[in-house]
């Protein structure tokens, strides 16, 4: 498919779309005007998309710096009039959610959504963590899509509730909806033409600060109104279509209450081994719909609720049982029915379904000894650094300055952060040591060089300091910590897939943009030692760490170089072996560890379709066995 | 009608790409049809591996042991994929082993693998994938060659000509041609 055909299709077309796609088609049909995000896998793809389509879709789209900010520039559009979609990982809530805490008590008049996408099994994220629980403290709605189809209705829908009850909604996706494909049809898309000189409609801001300025004496009224609004949303919620129950049961002993991609699994377990249970799938499920819960299981005798990853459905409807006196088992993560942990699937709740209903008559596939000794000792394949990958070369040269010093390994403590280059925790560079969040290299940096006599180095990505590395950085210098701050300056967003940041010329649109330098930014925060390296001279690397390390302030190094990974960069020649030269230290092998160097029958390879040329296993090599090929 | 197809590999084998193509050619005939796939740090040179289901399906993840097809575009690869596949499921696989840089455990030589899963299962359908993506003009068209290869079950619900067509609705023209080649070479021999 083309992506146009997110912008161009019309009403009844069909497409075989990614749940983040759908989410894109979702919010060209709403007709909103601006989008803004910081990206994170699960969610990214929307990101990518819209900076493609933003401007034949007539929206303005940005990749802000931080989830916080996207958060506002939401808020404060939805607030202006228009419509406005901001989207994160379940992490990125964290860092917006000062904002948007309050968003909720201020309301919006344009309609506003917020997609997360949670990542249950932690595909590619620090913790699982469950944003429904986000709805409940801030109380505003979730709508909880399955399939891709839902992610499109749901986006939709989720703008028409949020522009009548003026409140922000929230659509909640997990890692198996966003990145799940399927069929999706087509609706209307609302007109959102421009009314201006630019590609996206421009809205007005009304003064009234008693509605948007949460001083105590407004936000006691702001916090009754949304009070107000929750309650009569329960009313919808209540009978929503989202809400509907399927039913393959003639005796109504049991029955399923479940929501997201944890729905199709339970769904599927129970129609392909013909069980006698009913299912309610709950698809706008804060406020929870507690009437049609009721009305749902007060004939069961026992219910399951299926859900990833907290027990909240399990809560509420234990919470409704007691309130309504009624006298039926909960079956769920609570009494170890299901598992707390990682995300489930069609095996996982059929065995939890089996430890009530023992339906399950599986013989296991019994290997013979030759397949069962291949299977385990099959050599893995974790991700690693790319063949030229400029940490590799920082993290290399670090680790040999840290021994010229003198120092062992435990006298140093890595402070990582979010990006590719936490694959430095990988042997042989072992090289992350702690990590938080996003940006909490540096504060951690701060944190150890006060506590301990080790010496400390933070690493952290260019996107991840302009995200959340900078106020950190004040903090360090003003506080007088010492530490080794390495800005790993790789001039992309590389893990979530290339997205541009602050410190390119380019914005989220593809439009010319200041480009901001983390040089000049280190020193306006007040470093005295703030050095720009080339990773690839290892000698420069070595150096420039040996003298950082010895200092007793905040050192800056800003080790820069462009990802493999950004098209259109010139390729390098690849590097050769000179197999007379090689002594057979293995050092390229086993210190280096490159992926386009293995050692086969004793013997050092190259892989020249890998290699990169980045040249930097020549300056590792004593022997001068490894040269540029000619 | 019901068809799953688990396909594995490693990042950067255009897995993701030959199953939207799959996917796309079952919705064009009309069927329903559910695809996950595995994005992110995964990709860094890790294992990357896709599950596909045609007919009536909510969840897109395939039930351990219940896969029609095991697809895998690298020959360890295929035995991560074993545990969604039963005796009776047809393992197709590409004999050209990527060896991973993350770790010092000796690869197994393929011959091994071949001869493991022939005692274990009745329908190994091991394929030089490789070569006859060269053949056709590029080791780029490995994906190509292994989708050739699955259109050639009797099973598979897709016709070879909805399959091409989604092809070239997913892949630049320019290159209509010689994945044109890859699909026959992996469908001829599997034929053969």
């Amino acid at each position: 498919m083309n992506l146009k055909e997110l912008v161009t299709g019309k009403s009844g077309d069909k497409q075989f779309l990614l749940g983040n796609e759908a989410a894109v088609r979702g919010v060209i049909e709403a007709g909103i005007s601006i989008a803004a995000t910081y990206p994170g896998t699960p969610s990214s793809e929307i990101g990518n998309i819209l900076s493609v389509l933003a401007k034949d879709a007539n929206i303005y789209f940005e990749f802000s710096t931080n989830e916080k900010v996207a958060m506002e520039v939401a808020a404060t559009a939805a607030t202006s009039g228009l419509r406005s979609f901001t989207f994160m990982k379940h992490v990125g809530m964290n860092v917006a959610s000062d904002s948007f805490m309050t968003t909720a008590y201020t309301g919006v008049n344009g309609g506003m959504v917020i997609l997360t996408a949670d990542d249950p099994s932690l595909f590619s994220s620090q913790n699982e963590q469950d944003t429904r629980n986000y709805a409940r403290l801030s109380n505003v709605p979730v709508l909880e899509p399955s399939n891709c189809q839902e992610v499109k209705d749901m986006v939709k829908y989720a703008f028409d509730l949020s522009e009548e009850y003026k409140l922000p909604v929230i659509v909640r996706t997990t890692t198996r909806v966003s990145h799940m494909r399927g069929v999706v049809e087509f609706g209307d898309v609302k007109d959102n033409s421009t009314n201006n000189d630019n590609h996206w409609k421009r809205g007005h801001f009304d003064k009234d600060p008693s509605k948007y300025v949460p001083v105590p004496a407004f936000a006691g009224k702001m916090h009754e109104r949304l009070c107000e609004k929750i309650t009569n949303i329960n009313k919808v919620s209540n009978k929503s279509d989202f809400n509907k129950s399927s039913s393959f049961s003639d005796n109504k002993k049991y029955g399923v209450i479940s929501s997201g991609s944890a729905f199709n699994y339970a769904f599927d377990v129970i129609k392909y081994n013909d069980l006698d249970m009913d299912i309610l799938k709950v698809g706008f499920s804060y406020p929870f719909p507690d009437a049609k819960v009721i009305e749902f299981i007060r004939d069961l005798d026992e219910v399951f609720i299926v859900e990833e990853v907290d027990p909240i459905m399990e809560k509420e409807v234990l919470a409704i049982i007691g309130r309504e006196n009624l006298d039926i088992t909960v079956h769920g993560k609570l009494d170890g029915t299901l598992p707390q942990c990682y995300e489930f699937n069609s095996d996982i709740v059929a065995e939890g379904f089996d430890k009530v209903l023992n339906f399950i008559n599986k013989e296991g596939i019994e290997f013979t000894s030759s397949l069962n000794e291949l299977s385990e000792n099959i050599p893995s394949r974790a991700p690693v650094l790319c063949a030229g990958c400029p940490h590799r070369a920082m993290y290399y040269g670090i680790n040999l300055a840290v021994g010229e010093l003198g120092l062992k390994p435990s006298d140093v403590v890595f402070a990582s952060d979010i990006g590719c280059y936490t694959l430095g925790i990988n042997p042989p560079y072992n090289a992350a040591d702690y990590l938080l969040s996003m940006g909490s290299s540096v504060g951690d940096g701060c944190g150890f060089s006060v506590s301990t006599d080790q010496k400390v180095a933070s690493f952290i990505g260019d996107s991840t300091f302009f995200h959340s590395g900078i106020s950190p950085l004040i903090n360090a210098v003003h506080n007088k910590h010492n530490f080794v701050l390495t800005v790993l300056d790789n001039r992309i967003t590389a893990m979530t897939g290339g997205q541009p940041n602050p410190g390119i010329p380019v914005d989220g649109m593809g439009d010319d943009a200041p480009e901001i330098s983390i040089r000049k930014l280190a020193v306006a925060c007040g470093c005295d030692y703030v050095r720009v390296i080339n990773p690839f001279n290892l000698e420069q690397v070595v150096k420039t760490y040996k003298e950082a390390f010895q200092r007793d302030d905040t050192a800056v190094i800003i080790s820069k170089a462009p990802c493999t990974l950004i098209k259109g960069l010139t390729k390098k020649p690849p590097v050769k072996l000179v197999e007379s030269n090689c002594n057979h230290c293995d050092k390229c092998v086993s210190e280096l560890a490159c992926p386009a160097i293995s050692k086969v029958d004793g013997k050092i390879e190259i892989d020249k379709a890998t290699c990169d040329g980045c040249s930097v296993c020549i300056q590792v090599c004593k022997y001068g066995a490894l040269e540029v090929e000619k | 009608m019901s068809y799953s197809i688990y396909i594995c590999g490693v990042g950067g084998q255009g897995i993701i790409k030959t199953s939207v193509i799959i996917g796309e050619a079952a919705m064009n005939q009309g069927l329903d049809v559910v695809m996950s796939e595995i994005h992110g740090m995964s990709q860094r040179g890790g294992s990357v591996s896709t599950e596909l289901k045609i007919g009536e399906f909510n969840s897109s993840i395939i039930p351990d042991n219940t896969a029609d097809m095991l697809l895998s575009f690298e020959p360890i690869e295929t035995i991560r994929g074993l545990h969604k596949v039963n005796k009776d499921s047809k393992i197709v696989y590409n004999t050209n082993p990527i060896i991973p840089s993350s770790t010092n455990a000796p690869y197994p030589s393929v011959d091994s693998i071949t001869k493991s899963l022939k005692e274990n299962f009745n329908h190994v359908l091991p394929i030089d994938g490789t070569k006859l993506a060269i053949d056709a003009g590029s080791v780029l068209s490995l994906n190509m060659v292994l989708l050739g290869a699955v259109t050639a079950d009797d099973k598979f619900p897709l016709s070879k000509e909805s399959v091409i067509d989604a092809m070239k609705n997913n892949l630049k023209p320019k290159f209509h041609e010689m994945n044109l080649k890859a699909i026959e070479n992996g469908y001829q021999s599997m034929k053969d």
